[in-house]
């Protein structure tokens, strides 16, 4: 008996050493992991040539700039940097609210009603989950160039149509899960749809809100072919189609100028990544599941 | 009816909802399937019938059959594209899927600083592929320069170069379903094989595995979708470079993958091309459409096994 605990004693300890082990091949990993990120923001102080010759030193007194590479970056390309930014907010933020309010909605009225038709439309719905963009690129930036929804204020429409697939197929299947006694009681209550909805159902579905509304985000934030095609190009820019002019159409342009405005561009997501890490990784949990 | 009865709860809808709501038609359901038909439905459609026809715009369109499909099939970019696209969808899933279990079967075990190396490793997935792009060319080029090369003059280091940029990226969102999965098999199972003697990678293969199989399942169709679908990073990581110029004066584009080759037919140099484009499109959709519904079939027979 004595020397089976003991025995079970030894090789807890040894598990703790292997445990120990792992955390710090992990921290090495992890270290690994951020230098990336590490290495933009390094190379945002450096001139044009130091980002080609020597990416991996610290800058010295040779190749630091201080912030040249931002105040320059700025303006590059003729186009102001932080338009494109304040572009990039409206779309993401007006789509996905407009995404979020619509198909909860549809999807409520597609999961109560019930019909043949709403039947028809959820497998629609679905079926457009599986759609590459590439099928329908051409036809839609035709489609909405003549709905003329090639501005920030209406390209959300776009995306609402779009995008409509995930959002739908998520919302009904929460929708499916409630009860239907709370709805009775509101209508025999006497609230007519209009109010049993934002009264009712609205508060209810707020852990899948959640879980779409990253999602969708996260799509339409980093999105560019879409709004590359559909959008005025020559008013109208979002950060991705930015860095992408940049790039691909200067050849050789400062890359010091460059990390600079990449370094702009990823600092609001990690703040809001660390802000709402739960449920970011909670509602990717659930889309992919679900997708 | 009866069967739908026990299926789900809205079958026993009662007329008190059903009807008022039916009513509100315009403004429940009509914005969305509005926008639904402007965004989706009409495109496809239209995308499908100019598949057939030749055209430079939506208006001119002309029937010509399946002429469009002919010159997809035999055209050498195309081709090259998508057995690249194949090879590197295959190599990244079975990398991308095997570290991704890995480091999330570390993470279950209870090591100090789960939380925080599993916050670390998802970071990279909110970056988007443009920029991702470019941070790893800088990278790459950093690193190759010194040997006097460049990420843009050989094929195969455009081919790692892309492995190694949707490893960084996607390692993280497959690790996230891969521990809810690991989170989700019982306790006693495990505890079980333990009292029956069975060593730790025993229990990982005839416990664990099994009992994560619907995770391997998403994540590996997840992969393979993702690999196929793939367009941002290939554009900005190489946009296709190096080229390869062929006997009779076709330029094949060697690290381009299917959704760029689609996009340089659309919107390339020649605009009497769309046609072809469009066609090679709808070969895309099918392509992926069938591993979808690949993935429904093998997800249906696991339930049924259950």
């Amino acid at each position: 008996m004595a020397s089976e605990t003991k025995k079970a004693g030894q090789t807890l300890s040894g598990e703790r050493k292997i445990k120990n082990t792992l955390t710090i091949i992990f921290a090495v990993i992890a270290v690994v992991y951020v230098l990336p990120i590490f290495l933009v923001l390094l190379n945002s102080f450096k001139t044009n040539t130091f980002v080609k010759t020597a990416t991996f030193s610290l800058p010295d007194e040779s190749s630091f700039v201080g912030w040249d590479n931002y105040i320059k970056g700025m303006t590059f390309g003729n186009y102001p940097f932080l338009k494109s930014v304040l572009f990039s907010l409206i779309i993401t933020l007006v789509s996905t609210a407009l995404i979020l309010l619509c198909t909860s909605m549809a999807a409520w009225y597609i999961a109560r009603v019930d019909s043949m038709f709403c039947r028809v439309c959820y497998y629609l719905f679905v079926f457009s989950m599986i759609v590459p963009f590439q099928m329908v690129m051409f036809t839609l930036s035709k489609t909405a160039d003549s709905l003329k929804l090639n501005t920030p204020w209406t390209i959300p429409i776009v995306y609402l149509g779009f995008g409509a697939g995930l959002a739908v197929f998520m919302f009904t299947g929460f929708v499916k899960s409630l009860p239907l006694e709370i709805e009775e009681a509101a209508a025999i209550d006497g609230c007519n749809p209009f109010q049993t909805y934002f009264k009712v159902i609205f508060p209810m579905l707020r852990p899948t809100m959640i879980s779409v509304g990253i999602l969708e985000i996260m799509w339409i934030w980093n999105d560019y072919l879409l709004p590359y095609l559909v959008l005025d190009r020559t008013e109208y820019m979002t950060i991705p189609i930015h860095i992408q002019y940049l790039q691909g159409s200067y050849g050789a342009v400062d890359l010091g100028a460059i990390m600079a405005l990449i370094t702009i561009s990823i600092i609001p997501i990690i703040v809001f990544y660390l802000t709402c890490q739960k449920y970011i990784i909670k509602g990717v949990a659930a889309g992919a599941v679900k997708g | 009816m009866k069967k739908r009865l026990k299926n789900d709860g809205t079958a026993v809808n009662s007329a008190l909802l059903r009807k008022p709501i039916q009513r509100w038609f315009p403004l429940f359901l009509l914005p969305t399937l509005a926008a639904f038909v402007i965004g989706f439905i009409y495109p496809f459609i239209q995308g499908i019938w100019l598949s057939f026809c030749k055209f430079t715009t939506t208006s001119d369109a002309e029937f010509t059959g399946l002429s469009n499909y002919f010159k997809a099939f035999k055209d050498a970019t195309f081709v090259h594209a998508f057995w690249y696209t194949a090879l590197y969808a295959i190599v990244s899933l079975l990398i991308i899927n095997v570290l991704a279990f890995l480091i999330a079967y570390v993470l279950t075990q209870g090591i100090k600083g789960s939380n925080l190396f599993r916050t670390v490793f998802f970071m990279p997935n909110l970056i988007g592929g443009i920029v991702l792009g470019y941070i790893w060319s800088m990278i790459f080029d950093g690193i190759l320069s010194r040997y006097g090369t460049s990420i843009l003059l050989e094929t195969k280091y455009g081919f790692w170069g892309l492995i190694i940029l949707m490893c960084w990226q996607q390692i993280g969102y497959m690790m996230i379903i891969y521990i809810a999965g690991l989170q989700a098999v019982p306790e006693d199972l495990i505890e079980a094989a333990k009292i029956d003697g069975a060593t730790k990678w025993q229990t990982l293969i005839n416990v664990t595995i099994p009992n994560v199989m619907p995770s391997i399942t998403i994540c590996t169709f997840l992969t393979l979708t993702n690999g196929f679908k793939l367009f941002d990073q290939n554009l900005a990581l190489t946009g296709g470079q190096p080229f390869s110029f062929m006997a009779d004066g076709t330029i094949v584009k060697t690290t381009e993958m299917l959704a760029l080759n689609i996009y340089n037919t659309f919107y390339g140099q020649s605009s009497s091309a769309r046609g072809v484009a469009q066609a090679k499109a709808v070969l895309f959709f099918i392509l992926v459409a069938a591993i979808s519904l690949a993935q429904l079939r093998v997800t249906k027979e696991k339930e049924v096994q259950q």
